[in-house]
């Protein structure tokens, strides 16, 4: 969610970590650090192993060859639960416990570490309310009483309340609706404190990954097919599988990449007054944003921070139509 | 009706003895299904965690069951001679495979993902065993005991055949009685 700093050490260090299931190699030799508050989106098609690879993170699954280590350490030199518990952990079909209200199912971490109920009390509702969840209405709730989405906020509430520094998460938007995913996405990637925190998700669904990732592992039959930002692994493709994994989504993925700084330069200059009054969006919004923010407000238009331009629909596509020409050329 | 009313009469007199038979009936049955829980309970979770036995776990208990009661005492006794024991014995056996398959199948019914969860959040096994794979199979379990009862609470009848001084003694000469 934030840029890493060059300096800090790993908070991950995967070498050589390879994974078989009898003779088929589900994970082979892969090898990639992830730095402090980076999101890394373990991304590729279904069976290419990003969540075995995910699972020996955690130990979950113990690898056949090679180390994970966390902050340093060797994760096989800790025990597995005492490592677990410093790590928050998301998966698909939520798994709440059924027998534990919302709120217990939360503090099942907290518990585990033995931390006073009372702080957790006060981080549970904090949590439940930053997620949309008021905790009056939800506290005593039972997981059967709440909808999918509902059991993923909570999923994840749990997750934090802990408050870990690296949090794993397991296709955590996967089971829902549509509409429901794009809400539960939304009000994960505003959550505060995850831009303090290291996060590595594994998905199938590309506009997730790029919508999400600092940067993208794409992996392929258990191999790193490429390991970069969205941006790299979009216009800079490793090898012909990247280019064709992206190739039927490739329009939307660079709306996503493209950033209103770059279309700036062929878009027309408005006069002051009818920039007067517009909401500003700032130069480093991708020009999706930029469109996904006007067909919500629905509104005349948005203004480009500092810059006399005034953005609708009509003037970002012709201009992002122009940075394609230009790169089209270029290429 | 002469019969009805000769077996009122014989119940009439036995009063006594019908309390402190049926007291022991009870005792018989609640200490085969003590032992049974005992027993059972541990095993089906052992098998839920080593998969590969439960067909020749399971398999044994099953042919247990199809054993005749009648024949089970009868094996029982050259064995264990007459008395409290082999009927303890034999009803313990009955009320295996009840125990022990819903046990198995209410730890095998706790959502995997459930499971998964538990772990990843840094459960140690023995807590996710207490705290999450007990409760949630607890009413399948429960079930697989009162089967076992039902099955017992029958079967203790038969112990008055080795003597082991149930209520059967009094059924079995009521029973005597009816017929002639």
């Amino acid at each position: 969610m934030s840029t890493p700093s060059p300096a800090a050490p790993p908070v991950i260090r995967v070498s050589h970590l390879t994974k078989r299931y009898g003779a088929q190699v589900v994970v082979d030799d892969l090898s990639f650090d992830v730095a402090a508050a980076e999101t890394l989106v373990l991304l590729g098609p279904s069976g290419c192993g990003k969540t075995t690879l995910l699972k020996m993170l955690n130990r979950l699954l113990e690898p056949d060859g090679g180390t994970v280590e966390i902050n340093g350490q060797d994760v096989r030199r800790q025990r597995p639960e005492a490592l677990r518990r410093g790590i928050g952990y998301v998966i698909q079909q939520v798994g709440l416990l059924p027998h534990y209200t919302v709120a217990q199912n939360i503090g099942v971490v907290p518990g585990l570490l033995g931390r006073p109920a009372a702080e957790t009390a006060a981080r549970t509702s904090a949590l439940l309310e930053r997620l949309h969840l008021p905790a009056a209405r939800f506290a005593a709730l039972l997981p059967a009483q709440l909808s999918g989405g509902q059991a993923q906020r909570v999923g994840l509430a749990r997750a934090l309340a802990a408050d870990p520094p690296l949090i794993l998460l397991d296709e955590p938007f996967g089971a829902l609706d549509p509409l429901t995913r794009a809400a539960v996405r939304r009000d994960f990637r505003e959550l505060d404190e995850l831009r303090r925190k290291t996060v590595v998700l594994v998905t199938h669904d590309v506009q997730e990954a790029f919508e999400l990732a600092d940067r993208i592992l794409l992996l392929h039959t258990g191999r790193l097919q490429q390991l970069g930002t969205p941006r790299e692994l979009l216009l800079r493709p490793a090898n012909d599988f990247v280019r064709r994994f992206f190739g039927p989504e490739r329009l939307a993925l660079q709306l996503r990449v493209t950033a209103l700084a770059e279309v700036q330069p062929f878009l027309a200059p408005s006069t002051p007054a009818a920039l007067h009054g517009l909401p500003t969006i700032a130069a480093s919004a991708s020009v999706h944003e930029a469109l996904a923010r006007l067909a919500d407000a629905g509104a005349a238009g948005l203004r480009l921070a500092d810059k006399p331009h005034q953005l609708t629909q009509g003037a970002l596509l012709a201009a992002f139509g122009r940075v394609l020409a230009d790169e089209a050329a270029l290429s | 009706m002469k019969t009805l009313s000769e077996l009122l009469t014989f119940w009439h007199e036995q009063a006594g003895k019908l309390g402190q038979q049926t007291l022991q009936h009870i005792a018989l049955t609640a200490a085969a299904l003590l032992l049974g829980v005992a027993v059972g309970v541990p095993l089906g979770l052992w098998l839920t965690r080593r998969p590969r036995w439960a067909p020749a776990v399971l398999g044994a208990a099953g042919v247990l069951q199809t054993v005749p009661s009648i024949a089970l005492l009868g094996f029982l006794i050259p064995w264990l001679g007459i008395g409290a024991t082999p009927a303890i014995l034999a009803l313990l056996l009955y009320s295996l495979l009840p125990i022990i398959r819903n046990t198995v199948a209410g730890i095998q019914a706790v959502p995997p993902a459930v499971v998964e969860a538990a772990r990843g959040l840094g459960f140690t096994d023995g807590q996710l065993l207490r705290r999450v794979e007990l409760p949630l199979a607890l009413p399948v379990i429960m079930a697989g005991i009162r089967t076992a009862t039902v099955i017992n609470v029958g079967v203790a009848t038969l112990a008055a055949y080795v003597a082991a001084g149930a209520s059967a003694s009094l059924s079995s000469a009521a029973l005597r009685l009816i017929i002639q």
